[in-house]
């Protein structure tokens, strides 16, 4: 297996492939315009891995085409991979490789031509593109595949074609667009060990956008979580979590009315016969629970149940927006904007 | 367990110019009519069907030999599989967009010309193998052509398609998410232009305003200069007209399925 990471210098290490200052896109929808983006500062440096996390609608997507080139922007600027997206879109789409939501391969073609022609796009030689078809095809087990029309594919096998079209040319910077979202366990799984691999084995860039929070928290070394255009929280998933959420300790009683009682002793907030401890009174993590047996245990109060659990990144988006990040993932807005002209 | 690899990354992938975008799409989309060109065979049925239930009927109501009624009617039929064949064509546009295929071909580094003209040219092919067989079954009713017409004439229909694909697709970037729309607009445009053409029946006796309606439809000089080309008469008024017709519709075609290419 090549790797190419360990041959860059420590200034192309921390060289920044993302810049953006300022950035916003805005559409024309029913009842006046909408900021589907706005001011949004961004840096992502070489090699990074990181994830764009919040609910349908709240920006993701619109930043990721901006990126990409697909959208204009609105207002401020942005480099990506050392060109700038309003004045080189073509250099930036020379330089990066691009994974959308949607399946990118023709129905109707064959799978190895679908890649031959995505090589001839990309400039890469025929031999070059030969190559870097069958060595795609054979590490993402689509070889017996190679013949096959695209329609026949199944969707796991779709989405690793996806992956081998966004990799022909080597990018040293890839976007993924909710790259698992309607894959089974498996194929999901398979996915994000492509993804990984790919950082850790080439050094590539990855930044991708994602409703699924154990998605982010487990394949992204840095999650930006995104609500209503803007940026709100940017740090690793261990450190968002622990800066924003804290251990969660649940204390199950028999009647609501101990529930009340214990509040006294133990903080938090009750809901009938459970007792949530709040984020502060939980800090200590599983070392409170003792403390909180004994203090229980003195004031005559007999617990059912007492569990305790790691914080999730939705608690990290409840405590920064009030709202649920699944509860809000599942209802995505049905919107058709309209751009504005930048 | 599956296990990417990866050869040595290369410098920064060449810039490529219109020329070579445009052979490239044009390769991607020839491909699947390359690997099943039986497929392409498929879309003569409609002609072929009118070439032999109609024909008969325009012989028998002209009483003229059949020879002399398909050398009139053979050069409309190749002209109306132009027309069908290149005004579906926005639909495959559609079903790119729908999934995520033509949004890759946007960030890949093609112009936006070619992505179009690339895609308008690979109409071209099937029309002329299609011309072909249509003139090869013709042949034993009587049906005679010159060959240095025929040539001109698959060149004109050549320049007609590739103008008239790129509207199809101009129209289906403009219905984006409503196919509907795109059928519509392809069942209203369509038959019109068909009938106004001559293509089927001679407009000599028609009424007044269907004369004007013919006189700007630019399929009505294509039809007729398909007629003097196939005839031998390569150098007529009615020749220079159709190539005019066509030429202006390619340049139109062009230019705003261009426009719609760089705003998709």
């Amino acid at each position: 297996m090549g790797s190419y990471a360990g041959g860059m210098t420590d200034t192309q290490n921390t060289q920044s492939l993302i810049n953006a200052r300022g950035l916003g896109k805005t559409f024309a929808a029913k009842g006046g315009a909408v900021d589907a983006v706005s001011n949004l500062n961004l840096e992502v440096r070489r090699g990074e891995l990181v994830a764009f996390l919040g609910p349908n609608g709240a920006g993701k997507t619109t930043t990721l085409r901006l990126l990409t080139t697909l959208l204009t922007p609105s207002s401020g600027e942005a480099t990506v991979a050392g060109c700038s997206i309003s004045r080189d879109p073509a250099g930036v789409r020379r330089r990066i490789g691009y994974i959308g939501q949607g399946n990118s391969a023709g129905h109707n073609q064959r799978v190895r031509d679908e890649l031959l022609s995505q090589g001839a796009f990309y400039g890469l030689t025929r031999r070059d593109t030969a190559v870097r078809a069958d060595e795609l095809l054979e590490s993402l087990d689509l070889g017996s595949l190679a013949h096959r029309q695209v329609i026949g594919l199944s969707g796991g096998q779709k989405r690793r074609l996806d992956i081998a079209l966004g990799l022909i040319h080597r990018p040293e910077l890839l976007f993924l667009d909710e790259p698992s979202t309607g894959l089974d366990p498996q194929s999901r799984a398979n996915l994000w060990k492509h993804i990984v691999d790919l950082r850790d084995d080439f050094g590539t860039t990855i930044f991708l956008t994602t409703h699924y929070l154990d998605e982010a928290d487990q394949l992204a070394e840095r999650v930006l979580v995104m609500d209503h255009g803007e940026v709100i929280a940017d740090d690793s998933p261990a450190a968002l979590k622990s800066r924003l959420a804290g251990d969660r300790i649940t204390v199950t009683f028999d009647s609501a009315a101990d529930a009340r009682a214990a509040l006294r002793h133990t903080g938090g907030e009750t809901s009938g016969a459970i007792v949530t401890l709040t984020a502060e009174a939980a800090a200590a993590g599983e070392r409170a629970v003792p403390q909180l047996v004994r203090a229980l245990d003195a004031a005559g109060l007999a617990p059912v149940a007492i569990t305790h659990r790691q914080p999730t990144l939705d608690d990290v988006f409840l405590n920064l927006t009030g709202r649920s990040l699944r509860e809000e993932g599942q209802s995505a807005p049905a919107s058709n904007p309209q751009e504005v002209a930048a | 367990m599956i296990t990417l690899t990866q050869t040595p990354p290369t410098s920064t992938p060449p810039r490529t110019g219109v020329a070579t975008d445009t052979w490239n799409v044009l390769v991607r989309e020839l491909r699947p009519v390359l690997r099943d060109p039986f497929s392409a065979l498929f879309s003569l049925v409609q002609p072929l069907i009118f070439l032999g239930l109609f024909g008969p009927l325009l012989v028998a109501s002209s009483g003229l030999p059949a020879g002399e009624t398909l050398q009139w009617f053979v050069p409309g039929i190749l002209v109306m599989v132009a027309l069908f064949g290149t005004a579906s064509t926005g639909a495959n546009l559609l079903g790119e967009m729908q999934t995520g295929s033509h949004e890759r071909t946007l960030v890949a580094p093609l112009s936006r010309s070619a992505l179009l003209m690339g895609r308008a040219l690979k109409e071209v092919v099937p029309l002329i193998v299609q011309g072909l067989v249509i003139c090869l079954v013709s042949l034993p009713f009587g049906f005679t052509v010159s060959v240095p017409g025929l040539l001109l004439g698959f060149v004109l229909l050549a320049v007609f398609g590739i103008g008239f694909g790129a509207l199809s697709y101009s129209v289906a970037l403009a219905c984006r998410g409503r196919d509907w729309m795109f059928w519509i607009i392809h069942q209203t445009v369509i038959f019109p232009l068909m009938i106004l053409s001559g293509m089927l029946l001679p407009l000599d006796d028609a009424p007044g305003w269907m004369k004007v309606a013919a006189a700007v439809n630019p399929l009505s000089y294509v039809v007729q200069a398909e007629r003097d080309l196939f005839a031998g008469s390569l150098g007529t008024p009615a020749v220079l007209g159709g190539f005019a017709a066509a030429v202006i519709t390619a340049i139109i075609g062009l230019m705003v399925g261009i426009r719609g290419m760089r705003r998709a």
